[in-house]
């Protein structure tokens, strides 16, 4: 072929023409640019959380071996329950026996590095299993949160210089602390749980989801099927969507203005705490609800009330199990949102330092997020371990709520 | 008595009353086989269970709230009260530590005056208690017979069940105007007792905050309630700042996943975006604290700023914007989506580049779309609180410099609530009109968001 060109394909134009190329090739780099950093943000921060996280579900431990034959503490108290054993264990001298044998095994430098409550473990462990009394049992004892501090290259040089004679020694171990997730909230960060946080979280939620979906299902039921389009429903719609995006602290300002003030003696209840998070979880059910109402067709409609239904067997025969898996879907994302709300229930006075789990849902508690919140606040450096498992645990909650959402979202989505 | 005790007795009887009304309506057709029900027996039954239930529940919300008043009155009343302390602090917590004991919710007194109350504490709530469910069983008693006694062959019970649900569900959808008015009451309120202690002109134009919870509640001094710093703090980290992240990269990656990306990363990416959104705020705040605080001040530090704070506006304001970036970026999406492609094949077809096409169509037709979402993103970062309460300051600060301490609205109402301070003190109350500005602005945010939305709309359609 001959190299001959089009007119208009001057030198002036296929250099224009290399530019616009060229802008269009920025362009389509920078989105594509926009969309790795925010995966980049994401993976590092889901990183970080999981580097740090991973040794806050282990503590360091002393290897203490105890010959319980030598030492008469007698078994009769583990008939009793609970509380009251460790107390009778403790009234025979378990603490000075369990010091005296780290003493022997460590050196008295390194058993003064126990922890202080290390004893109330082994008194657990024999009332777990009597059998240990009539033998020699090597215990993993927590060590004091300063030598563990040393055991992590940080804190006094005494104590990293104790800390590597232990480890090489091979006394001296991070361990994984199945009792991170069975204990409550603690000062020493050696001795802390998420347990307590948990079980505040997971009674909040049933007062929320016990509240809010009943009367968002309903509501959006009202709203989509039988509202007449006058001012009324115009006015119920705008105070829905605005609430739906009023900031979370506002309905803690709200809670604690009329929750606190009706009941004065449920401070930092689960009850309150779930009443106020209802009170935000409700417009997003409604505002999912709806959407799934939208979604079922006119024709199921047309056919019900063809055979002869009324208005109201229409929707809760027929339209109301249609929508649900739609309602659901919104509702299981309304309450992870719930779940990871903090601000809130600071408000209503959930971040009291609270060291047992709570009974009821009128006993005061604490949530996870709080917790979370209290944590990263304290001076102590074995706390931000803790803290970014307390967060893991956290992102698995929301991760399994939120794969629940979208399972339900693939299993029953119908097009139609 | 417990709440959840009368539930569950009103959910039994309503269970009873729902078989025998049942039975009753099908004794009906047993008796006359020729007769013509007006309704089906189902809704015989369920007439009389809503008569039994509803009563019982009305009364055991209102006997709840009711009931510990009552016990107290009765304990104040009692000879053994008559030695507390005449008002005030010590008198309430001799109260509360009684009423645990008696409750079981603790197991001893720590105050001995507290002592004689267990006992009049106990004797009342068993007295109210046994009020409470007497009065509860007379109330399902009394509807459930009224009831079962209209029970007719044509009685038409499937519209007094549906009318009942009509209005619950009426009801129900109420909720969220009775939460409005329930905010708005308790921020004005509170917020109106503020301002009589400062005047509003001192709290919105005045530059200087620094409340002290700890000083004499009476004649607060105002010069020390001057908001000004709050609300620039709040609109530079989070109107500023977190929108100079969030806005390109939002937008951006909106465009990116809409116009270029294949289906099969579109699949991918969007529920990592989702992931971004539905990360709690405590773990961003937490990431700002603990990661970018710190090294956004070793990075001044070594580019020669002297003295950068750790608790600088730039790092709250910098994750606050990669929190925001799903919401801008779907926000984005929708608007872009909605400009007709019509305008796009046009656009193509003149011989424009993709990007020119998005540059100089898509992005202008859908501009009022995106400006509104902009503006649900401001509402929404105003508003925000836990990155704010762990990342930025609490001490106000009138300065341009992001490298410095800032500190926002949220920081301040969880600053002045969680602190010692008493309800009645200015300190206190001032969270309130804090939270008052917060929520109009908010609200006004919104409400100009959606209407820029609905007349956008309006003009594709």
């Amino acid at each position: 072929m001959t190299d001959r060109t089009l007119p208009t394909r001057t030198p002036v134009f296929e250099k224009r023409l290399k530019q616009r190329y060229a802008s269009e090739r920025r362009f389509k780099a920078l989105g594509l640019g926009a969309i790795v950093f925010s995966m980049l943000v994401l993976l590092f921060l889901l990183g970080t959380m999981t580097i740090n996280g991973i040794g806050g579900f282990q503590r360091a431990e002393l290897e203490v071996p105890i010959d319980f034959t030598e030492v008469g503490i007698s078994g009769d108290a583990i008939q009793m329950e609970q509380g009251a054993a460790i107390q009778s264990l403790g009234a025979q001298g378990l603490q000075t026996v369990v010091e005296f044998y780290a003493a022997a095994a460590l050196g008295e430098e390194a058993a003064a590095q126990l922890d202080a409550n290390a004893w109330r473990e082994v008194a657990r462990e024999i009332i777990a299993d009597e059998s240990i009394l009539r033998g020699t049992t090597t215990f993993e004892l927590p060590a004091s949160s300063d030598l563990a501090a040393g055991y992590a290259g940080e804190g006094s040089p005494e104590m990293r210089q104790l800390a590597g004679e232990l480890s090489e020694r091979g006394v001296l171990a991070k361990n994984f602390d199945p009792g991170f997730l069975t204990r409550a909230d603690a000062t020493n960060p050696q001795q802390v749980g998420i347990w307590g946080a948990l079980k505040g979280s997971i009674l909040t939620m049933l007062v929320t989801l016990a509240l809010a979906f009943p009367i968002g299902v309903l509501a959006a039921l009202y709203l989509e099927e039988y509202a007449p389009r006058n001012r009324w429903t115009d006015v119920i719609e705008v105070s829905i969507n605005n609430l739906a995006a009023v900031p979370s602290i506002i309905f803690g300002l709200l809670g604690l203005a009329v929750f606190l003030w009706i009941f004065p003696n449920l401070r930092s209840a689960p009850l309150i705490g779930g009443m106020t998070l209802a009170l935000m979880t409700m417009p997003v059910i409604v505002i999912a609800g709806r959407n799934a109402i939208k979604a079922v067709p006119p024709s199921i409609r047309d056919g019900a009330l063809a055979i002869g239904a009324s208005p109201v067997q229409l929707v809760f025969h027929h339209v109301l199990p249609l929508a649900l898996p739609g309602i659901l879907t919104g509702t299981i994302i309304g309450m992870a949102r719930a779940l990871g709300e903090t601000a809130p229930l600071l408000m209503i006075g959930m971040r009291a330092f609270i060291a047992t789990p709570p009974e009821g849902f009128t006993s005061p508690a604490t949530v996870l997020p709080v917790q979370i919140f209290l944590w990263s606040d304290e001076v102590n450096r074995g706390f931000i371990e803790r803290t970014s498992a307390a967060i893991i645990v956290l992102l698995l909650f929301l991760l399994l709520m939120n794969g629940l959402a979208i399972y339900l979202r693939n299993k029953f989505e119908k097009s139609w | 008595m417990s709440p959840a005790i009368l539930f569950l007795l009103a959910l039994g009887l309503a269970l009873a009353g729902w078989l025998a009304a049942r039975a009753r309506a099908w004794s009906f057709r047993r008796a006359d086989p020729g007769v013509r029900m007006a309704a089906r027996p189902t809704y015989h039954a369920w007439y009389v269970a809503l008569w039994i239930a509803l009563p019982m529940l009305l009364f055991g919300v209102v006997w709840t709230i009711l009931a510990p008043n009552l016990v107290n009155q009765a304990v104040l009343a009692s000879p053994a009260a008559a030695d507390l302390p005449a008002f005030g602090f010590q008198r309430d917590t001799i109260l509360s530590e009684a009423r645990n004991v008696a409750s079981g919710a603790s197991s001893a007194v720590f105050n001995p005056e507290a002592q004689a109350l267990v006992e009049p504490f106990r004797e009342a709530m068993t007295r109210y208690a046994w009020i409470g469910i007497a009065v509860s069983l007379v109330l399902a008693f009394l509807g459930g017979a009224w009831s079962f006694l209209r029970l007719k062959p044509d009685f038409r019970a499937r519209t007094r069940v549906e009318r009942t649900v009509m209005t619950i569900l009426l009801l129900a959808s109420l909720v969220a105007i009775l939460t409005t008015i329930g905010i708005v009451v308790s921020l004005v309120f509170e917020t109106i007792r503020f301002f009589g202690m400062v005047n509003p002109l001192d709290f919105l134009f005045g530059l200087h905050w620094g409340p002290d919870p700890m000083s004499s509640p009476d004649n607060p001094d105002p010069t020390r309630y001057g908001a000004v710093p709050l609300f620039w703090g709040t609109i530079f980290i989070g109107a500023i700042i977190a929108m100079i992240v969030a806005i390109p990269l939002g937008l951006m990656s909106a465009i990116y996943l809409t116009q270029y990306a294949a289906p099969s990363m579109r699949r991918w990416v969007k529920p990592a975006l989702e992931i971004l959104a539905g990360v709690p705020t405590v773990v961003y705040g937490y990431f700002a604290a603990l990661t970018i605080a710190p090294s956004i001040r070793d990075i001044a530090q070594f580019f020669g700023a002297s003295n950068p704070s750790s608790e600088s506006a730039l790092a709250a304001g910098l994750v606050m914007g990669v929190m925001i970036i799903p919401f801008v970026s779907s926000m984005a999406d929708d608007s872009i989506a909605a400009v007709p492609s019509a305008m796009r094949d046009g656009s193509l077809a003149m011989g424009a580049t993709k990007s020119e096409t998005i540059r100089k169509v898509l992005v202008p037709a859908a501009l009022p779309g995106i400006v509104a979402g902009v503006m649900l993103a401001v509402s929404r970062a105003i508003g925000e609180t836990m990155i704010v309460v762990m990342a930025a300051s609490t001490a106000a600060n009138l300065s341009a410099n992001p490298l410095e301490a800032m500190t926002t609205v949220t920081v301040q109402i969880v600053a002045m609530l969680t602190g010692e301070g008493s309800f009645d003190h200015p300190a206190t109350l001032s969270a309130f009109a804090l939270g008052f500005v917060l929520f109009m602005v908010t609200l006004a945010l919104n409400f100009i968001a959606l209407r820029v939305v609905k007349r956008f709309r309006e003009a594709y359609d």
